[in-house]
Formats: structure tokens, C-alpha cells, sequence
């Protein structure tokens, strides 16, 4: 355990981020009347992340836990923190070259966007349950306001509004859930929780006490499946999805999924997980396949009725997260490694693929037809997008899928066979509505009324940069998975 | 009768079932947060019972006293938003608010 002066120079990243999110706050204030207020903003927004990501490099290694065992600081964090970075990075050029956030409210909307930042990398970190539903609260509450942010917007304030009541009651749920664990072990810490565990299950704990716990535990998993949109707490993600701005889903599509992701593997793997052999005789890994096969089966179904693209990937985003349970099921290294690694992928191709589809100008389908012809480049780069993350090589998805199947494969019992069939399946109805997007793209002719796509260049320039790993991680992923190797430590 | 932990989880539990209730059944946005309000201070009950009769220590009430904070928070964005969709819609009926479907 590091003390308060070390605690501190490992938490430099966020203190960085806090400074960048009051600076932002100044300069908004200050640069009122300045015709170049965007950029600056844009700017100061860019420089802090760059700051961020910095601090993140110089930090010394070596893992240990923060601020008496509030925060983690191990390789899960780390990788994590550079993710959210990154998208953050993303999501802060999406809202400069967008036109849905109003120029004049630029500053209102990296101030969220940057305090959802901060939430998202103490929700990856949290080693305590108090930390992890303050964090998780950070990362909600800027979330429903970035919903409604076009508050005009009738489709924007319903999707505020379901966010807001599905978020609050699931949070409440979790709350309810992590007070009956209290309850069970005496702890707050989740390391904690596993060495009560095993002294119960040592101990021959009565049936009531397992009951309690499996309630618990399931009341738990409703705030972590609400984030990363499980079912069957997904409801609220296709409306959401839909109404709130192109823009900010891009980022709300990817970074805290995440971090529910990355505060799953700690809630399950340290918690519950290795140390308690089957945490007191229950199936977790079960409950988790269950799960992910409701998820992704929901998820690509549902998706293939869909003709509003946005919808469509909302779908299409719960049917990947059913894929990424699947192998937190397993919650082996090998497993949580693929997640990690397909998380980093997932951050490319579907932030890319919202971007395109707020370049498109329209979200229906209609408004992709003829999109060769409109304009090739936003076409090539959806289409690259959109086939990787059906997950067909060569592209990047493909390889974090195959490392996904391989750690579920790898377990080599009945159950797990099973799921990997059904992923599979799933996998083969996906290809159908992505390649629908892709058909009327490239094989249905632009009709009378559809100009011509007008994209700025350095919007093309981020959508091609966005495009180019996508492919480039397809064929040649080694670095990344080798980055991963090297920092999946996980403080137990 | 003394009072014990097990009077505390029973209020604890009522007010849980009551919020998940309401949330279910109301169709006026305000009472659903009502109804997410009752949910939170169930498990705020729980957290300072469990504190103060079985583990001892203070991390249970700590845990209340944020989460206490963190409602009033939660109250003030979810009732922002709802007064914004009242004035998009001239009305707050969850009923009412089903543009989007499928």
C-alpha cells in the first residue's frame, strides 16, 4: 500500500484531468466574446488529455493500491486510463468538428465530457465499493445531462429522461445490492469480500447466508449491467441512443462500457472470483454465460428489423457486450486479456462508425443510399467500420473475436462449448444487418434529392485515421496484444 | 422489544420493495424518481444499520452520508430534465413520452 505522498504521484493522471476540466471552465468564462472561443476551447481540451496521457507514461510502475485501498494502481488501471484518454481525445475532436453542439456551448460540453472522463477512470481503479458507486455516479450523472443536451430536441429530452430513471433506479438496486454484501462479509473492500468468502465457505457457512449472497450479488450486477448494457438492463440504450446527439454517443457507445467492463472484472475475478474457488458454491460463471447469451442474442435479433442506423448500432453495441461477458465468464488471464484487447479494437470501429454516421446527415437508411457515389471516402470507411465489427477478416474485429472464442474454447467444458456455438451463430445473423448498411451504400443507386455528401477535411482525415488501424490491426495486432501481456496485472 | 438489526433490514427491505413498486407503477415522471429515491434510502438504512449493530466501524455510515449526497445530486439532474421535457412536451406522463419505439 503506497501512502498519501506516493498515492499522489500515481494519481497525477487525474489530477491532470481535474486541472484541464477547470481550465476549460476559465478560458469559457474568459474567451465570451473571442471569435476563436471553439478552437481555444478545443485546444485547452486537447493539451490537458495530451498532459493526462503524459503523466499516465511518467507515473512509476509497479502495482499497489492508493489512498488506503480506495483505488487500485495495477496494469488493468493503466491500460484502462490510456482507453479513456484516448476516447475522450476522440470524443472532444468529434464535438469540435460537429455541428449538433452548438459553438457557443462547446465549453459546457467538454466540461462533461471531461468530468465523465474523470468518473470513468476512477470507476476502472475502484478497489473499494464506496469508491465504485461514486465513480459510477460520476461517469452517470454528466452521461444523462450529455443525453439531453439538445434539450429543444423532443427525441433528446425523452432519451434524458429514460436514461436518468432507468440509471437512478439500477444505481439504487446496485446500492441496495453492495449493503447486503456489507452485510454478509463486513468489508467494503473488494479484495476483502474474497477473503470473507473463503473463510464462510471454510467455515461451512449455512444455506441462508448463500442465498443472501446470490441476491446480493445479482442486485449488484444491476448497476454494472446497466452500464455496460446487459440484458435485461439494456431498455434504456436504444432510445438513448437514438435521441441523444450523434457526437456525444460515439464516446457514450464505447468509453463506459468499458468501465463497466473493466469494474466487472474487478467486482468478479477479485471479488468472487479465483481466490474463493467457486465463491461459496455458486455459478458464477453460469450466471455470466446466461447472460451474455440473452445479450447477444437480443442484440443482433432485434438489430436486424432495425432501418434507423443509429438504432441499429445500439443494437448492434448490446450484442458486442454480449460477446465480451461471454468471456468474462470464463474470467481466466487468457480471457480478460481478449476482453481488453477487444475493447481496444471496439473503441475504433465503433466510435468510427457513429462519427460516419453523423457525417452521413441523416440516420436512416434511406440517407446512406447511393453513399459510394456521395461521397467514396465516408462509404470505404463505414464499410471497414462496419465489417469489423461484424468481425470478418481482414479486420481488426476478427482478431479480437478470434481471441475472445479461443479463451472461451480454451476451457474445454460442455457449458462453454455451447456458448461459443451460440456466439458463433450470433456472429453469422450480425453479418446480416451490417452488411445490409454496407449494401445500400454500395448497391442501391442515389435517387433524385441525395446530394452529395459534404464532409470537411479534417473530418475525413479523422474518419481515415480512425479506418487505418481498423484494417492495419488486422493483419498486424501483435503490438497491441503484447502491450496487453504486459499490463493485465490485476491487484488481488 | 429491543430494537435490532433485523427491524432496521425489514424497514430496509419494505422501503426497496415500495421504490421498485413505484418505479413500476407510476406513470408521472416525478413520482418514478420518488419511487428511485425510496430505492437508494433502502440501501442507505441497511449501510448504517449493518454499521452500527454488526461490523462496527464507521465505513457504513460514511457510505450513507455520500450516499445521501449523491441522491440529492441525482435529484437535481433528473429533475432538470424532467422540467426540459415539460416544456418540450407540456407534459411529464411517461405515457405521453413514447416517440421512439422498436
Amino acid at each position: 500500500m503506497a501512502g498519501t505522498t506516493e498515492s499522489l504521484a500515481r494519481f497525477a493522471p487525474e489530477l491532470v484531468l481535474s486541472a484541464t476540466i477547470l481550465a476549460i471552465l476559465i478560458v469559457d468564462l474568459i474567451a465570451r466574446l473571442q471569435p476563436k472561443r471553439p478552437s481555444l476551447l478545443s485546444g485547452v481540451a486537447l493539451v490537458g488529455l495530451s498532459a493526462m496521457a503524459g503523466a499516465l507514461w511518467l507515473t512509476p510502475t509497479g502495482d499497489t493500491s492508493l489512498f488506503t485501498h480506495l483505488l487500485a494502481f495495477d496494469g488493468l488501471a493503466r491500460y484502462f486510463k490510456g482507453f479513456f484518454i484516448l476516447a475522450a481525445a476522440l470524443g472532444v475532436l468529434f464535438g469540435h468538428l460537429s455541428d449538433e453542439i452548438s459553438r457557443s456551448r462547446l465549453g459546457e460540453y467538454y466540461i462533461q465530457l471531461l468530468c465523465l472522463t474523470l468518473g470513468l477512470s476512477l470507476l476502472a481503479s475502484a478497489q473499494n465499493l464506496l469508491m465504485l458507486y461514486l465513480a459510477l455516479e460520476l461517469v452517470s450523472l454528466p452521461s444523462y445531462v450529455l443525453s439531453g443536451f439538445r434539450w429543444w430536441d423532443r427525441r433528446a429530452s425523452e432519451a434524458a429522461l429514460k436514461y436518468v430513471v432507468f440509471g437512478g433506479a439500477a444505481s439504487g438496486v446496485m446500492l441496495y445490492g453492495f449493503s447486503l454484501i456489507y452485510g454478509i462479509t463486513g468489508t467494503l473492500q473488494i479484495d476483502g469480500v474474497a477473503a470473507a468468502l473463503t473463510a464462510a465457505a471454510t467455515g461451512g457457512q449455512g444455506i441462508a447466508g448463500q442465498l443472501g449472497l446470490l441476491m446480493a450479488v445479482m442486485l449488484s450486477l444491476a448497476g454494472f449491467g446497466y452500464k455496460v448494457a446487459a440484458v435485461p438492463f439494456h431498455m434504456w440504450c436504444p432510445d438513448v441512443y437514438e435521441g441523444a446527439p450523434t457526437t456525444f454517443v460515439a464516446f457514450l457507445s464505447v468509453a463506459p462500457k468499458a468501465a463497466g467492463f473493466a469494474a466487472l472484472i474487478r467486482f468478479f475475478v477479485v471479488g468472487f472470483g479465483q481466490p474463493a474457488p467457486g465463491a461459496a458454491g455458486f455459478p458464477w460463471a453460469e450466471i455470466l454465460g446466461i447472460i451474455a447469451i440473452g445479450t447477444m442474442t437480443l442484440g443482433n435479433v432485434v438489430a436486424v428489423t432495425q432501418d434507423n442506423v443509429k438504432r441499429l448500432l445500439a443494437y448492434s453495441s448490446i450484442a458486442q457486450a454480449g460477446y465480451l461477458i461471454m468471456a468474462l465468464a470464463v474470467g481466466t488471464d487468457e480471457a480478460i486479456r481478449a476482453v481488453m484487447l477487444y475493447l481496444g479494437f471496439y473503441l475504433l470501429m465503433n466510435m468510427g462508425a457513429f462519427f460516419g454516421v453523423q457525417l452521413a446527415g441523416g440516420e436512416r437508411l434511406s440517407a446512406f443510399r447511393g453513399m459510394a457515389s456521395r461521397n467514396a471516402t465516408l462509404a470505404i470507411t463505414m464499410a471497414i467500420f462496419l465489417f469489423s465489427l461484424t468481425g470478418i477478416p481482414p479486420f481488426a474485429g476478427f482478431i479480437g473475436k478470434f481471441y475472445l472464442f479461443a479463451a472461451v474454447l480454451s476451457v474445454g467444458e460442455p457449458f462453454f462449448y455451447a456458448l461459443a456455438i451460440i456466439g458463433v451463430l450470433n456472429s453469422a445473423i450480425s453479418l446480416y444487418y451490417y452488411a445490409k448498411v454496407v449494401r445500400v451504400m454500395f448497391l442501391d443507386k442515389a435517387e433524385e434529392g441525395d446530394g452529395v455528401v459534404e464532409v470537411s477535411r479534417p473530418a475525413s482525415a479523422l474518419l481515415l485515421a480512425l479506418a487505418g488501424p481498423t484494417l492495419l490491426f488486422g493483419v498486424w495486432w501483435a503490438p497491441l496484444a503484447d502491450l496487453i501481456d504486459k499490463a493485465s496485472s490485476i491487484l488481488r | 422489544m429491543i430494537i435490532g438489526l433485523n427491524h432496521f433490514q425489514v424497514v430496509s427491505a419494505l422501503l426497496f420493495g415500495l421504490g421498485l413498486l413505484t418505479i413500476i407503477t407510476r406513470r408521472n415522471a416525478v413520482a418514478v424518481l420518488m419511487g428511485v429515491e425510496l430505492v437508494l434510502n433502502a440501501g442507505l438504512v441497511n449501510l448504517v444499520a449493518i454499521s452500527r449493530y454488526q461490523t462496527g466501524g464507521l465505513d457504513g455510515q460514511i457510505f450513507a452520508l455520500f450516499g445521501v449526497v449523491l441522491a440529492a445530486a441525482e435529484a437535481v439532474v433528473a429533475l432538470a430534465i424532467v422540467l426540459q421535457l415539460f416544456r418540450a412536451r407540456r407534459s411529464v406522463d411517461t405515457i405521453d413520452v413514447t416517440d421512439m419505439r422498436g
